[in-house]
């Protein structure tokens, strides 16, 4: 034990003396999940907008006044014809277009209900959420001021609608994608070029050759990258709470067991990819692009998995990085339990295993 | 087992497929003798030593080192031994103090062992100016002679030796052997492998290995002697040229 801990010591001074490794350990994380933030910002500004009012009265004057009034949208555009809605969209003019219903006044005196459709342009998925949750808002507002003290509420409903895309399944939320791909670059990458660099300066062959087990050489320096990418992934989980207000709905608790777990999977692929490579450039180059790749391209983060060709979405499942960013999507944004998740947990675990038990044997054999 | 014989083996064969990278070969080693293994590149000489350290499994035969089966002992073989490779295998980003302390550390010496053995090494080398900065800011020679003598931090009983002296100028090789000859008048077995042909006048037996059978084994002497060779560049032409 005593020699694991010097062992352990020793991997702390090689990373700790890098400059190059200490950047992608902490200056990356941090440069990228502000890029990725400001980058896919939340904020919308002065978005322009088609109003489509069918029946002209009182209400939906304030109504459209009170949108126009706000810093967040401009109306570009007053239309007749419920035909004219794809042409604006068409041409690229609007994001939006707000739709009311015939006789609003009346229906929300008569019925305290009237219906108002806001339309969106879901090309960009974020922003039409943006624009349908802040309409939102300024409905709701228009709706206490109207209902104080009133007995029986008048309610406006807002249907949303998303034209082009209509069920958002694009919306990538960076934080998660983010996380999958610092972690994975973390954990495999740098433990693969630390175990070659070892190869490759000959010293792998003194240790193999002390009485020091060579499982205990693997696992000591997989031990400073696994503490490492924790505390890469409470980084990225603090500032996405703090710089995005990103709520994290989810257990904190489950949150950090899976990491853990995924980071275990990419060591274990990690390993595997320094079983194969002789110098630290080609560990880095299979890193790059057999790891990396596949994980900002293949794992939904950035382009959805549903809307690629079969032949893909089939070998889509063949990368940890997917399941582990539907688990912790799943986490994060939906706030769900286990009990959703435990399907590609299980998928996930199954696959470090499979990698670790792959990267033990190779590296058996290259010990033979 | 002959207690004068720390290394022995009999029979010993590698083979990669259909490849005989070792073939059957037969010697043994005595306690304090520098032994030197000869041998061109390809010729087998770096498989041989890796089985008698206990990171390659032989194929056929029988190896005794150290007193240790390298069959079935392969781990207790690697208490007794040191090694340095032809490489220069020191840490560059550690400093001279961690790389003896972390050696130590991994030939499971106490740190109270370990703390009195850097000291008694850093005067010996001279590098007591240098103990707290980096390896990489060393001179070759230097960290060279600071390998050996991590190699031998834990009194090996033998000390295996890959082409030590690779890329040294003549004024620390010489330095370096008489490092080695300290050791083996200390009573460590030095088992050696070079190609610099000089290097193996110094050596009290010489091995030459030609596609991977032990052609000749003697002291220099008595090679030049049987070979009718003025130098043992001339011995090892004539065997290789068959």
């Amino acid at each position: 034990m005593k020699r694991f801990i010097g062992f352990v010591k020793k991997e702390f001074y090689h990373i700790f003396r890098d400059r190059r490794s200490l950047f992608i350990l902490f200056g990356m994380p941090i440069a990228q999940i502000l890029l990725f933030g400001f980058a896919i910002t939340n904020e919308i500004n002065n978005v322009d907008i088609a109003v489509l009012d069918h029946s002209k009265d009182a209400t939906t004057k304030e109504i459209i006044y009170k949108i126009s009034a706000s810093k967040y949208f401009s109306i570009k555009q007053m239309i007749t014809h419920e035909a004219d809605i794809a042409s604006v969209f068409e041409k690229g003019q609007v994001k939006a277009v707000l739709n009311f219903e015939n006789d609003f006044s009346k229906n929300l005196i008569n019925d305290h209900k009237a219906t108002i459709q806001i339309v969106t342009d879901a090309t960009d998925p974020n922003t039409a959420n943006t624009i349908s949750n802040y309409v939102n808002a300024i409905l709701q507002q228009y709706q206490l001021e109207l209902n104080k003290g009133t007995t029986t509420p008048y309610q406006i409903v807002s249907q949303t609608r998303m034209v082009y895309n209509p069920e958002l399944k694009s919306v990538y939320m960076f934080v998660p994608g983010v996380m999958t791909i610092i972690l994975m670059l973390v954990s495999a990458m740098m433990t693969s070029i630390s175990i070659t660099k070892e190869k490759e300066l000959g010293t792998m062959e003194i240790l193999l050759v002390s009485p020091i087990n060579p499982f205990q050489v693997i696992i000591g320096k997989v031990v400073p990258y696994i503490f490492l990418s924790v505390i890469n992934a409470i980084v990225i989980v603090l500032l996405s709470i703090f710089i995005f207000h990103m709520p994290v709905q989810g257990s904190l608790f489950l949150l950090g067991l899976e990491s853990v777990l995924f980071i275990v999977s990419a060591l274990a692929l990690g390993i595997l990819i320094s079983t194969i490579s002789k110098t630290q450039q080609t560990a880095m180059m299979i890193s790059l692009m057999g790891l990396m790749l596949p994980v900002i391209l293949l794992s939904g983060f950035i382009f959805p998995i549903s809307s690629m060709p079969v032949p893909l979405q089939i070998i889509s499942n063949i990368i940890p990085a997917k399941w582990f960013i539907i688990i912790i999507k799943g986490i994060m944004l939906k706030g769900v339990g286990i009990q959703y998740i435990w399907k590609e947990t299980l998928i996930l675990l199954g696959m470090t295993v499979f990698f670790i038990a792959l990267s033990v044997k190779k590296y058996k054999i290259r010990l033979e | 087992m002959d207690n004068d014989k720390v290394i022995q083996v009999e029979g010993l064969t590698k083979m990669f497929g259909d490849f005989t990278a070792v073939d059957a070969i037969t010697f043994d080693v005595k306690k304090g003798e520098i032994f030197g293994f000869l041998g061109a590149n390809g010729a087998g000489k770096t498989t041989a030593m890796k089985m008698l350290i206990g990171i390659s499994i032989p194929t056929a035969g029988t190896a005794n080192v150290a007193g240790f089966d390298v069959f079935k002992q392969a781990e207790d073989i690697k208490k007794n031994i040191g090694y340095m490779s032809q490489k220069f295998a020191l840490y560059d980003d550690l400093t001279v103090k961690e790389n003896i302390t972390f050696f130590g550390g991994i030939y499971g010496l106490s740190r109270n062992v370990i703390k009195e053995k850097s000291d008694v090494l850093i005067t010996e080398l001279g590098l007591q100016k240098v103990a707290n900065q980096l390896v990489a800011s060393l001179p070759l020679g230097w960290k060279q002679k600071l390998s050996f003598s991590v190699a031998l931090i834990h009194d090996p009983k033998i000390v295996f030796l890959d082409e030590p002296t690779g890329g040294v100028d003549p004024i620390t090789r010489r330095q370096f052997w008489e490092m080695i000859y300290k050791a083996a008048n200390e009573g460590t077995t030095v088992f050696v492998t070079t190609h610099y042909m000089d290097e193996a006048e110094y050596c009290d037996r010489v091995s030459i290995m030609v596609n991977g059978k032990i052609e000749a084994l003697d002291t220099p002497k008595k090679l030049k002697k049987q070979f009718n060779a003025a130098t043992m560049n001339d011995v090892f032409l004539k065997l290789a040229r068959g």
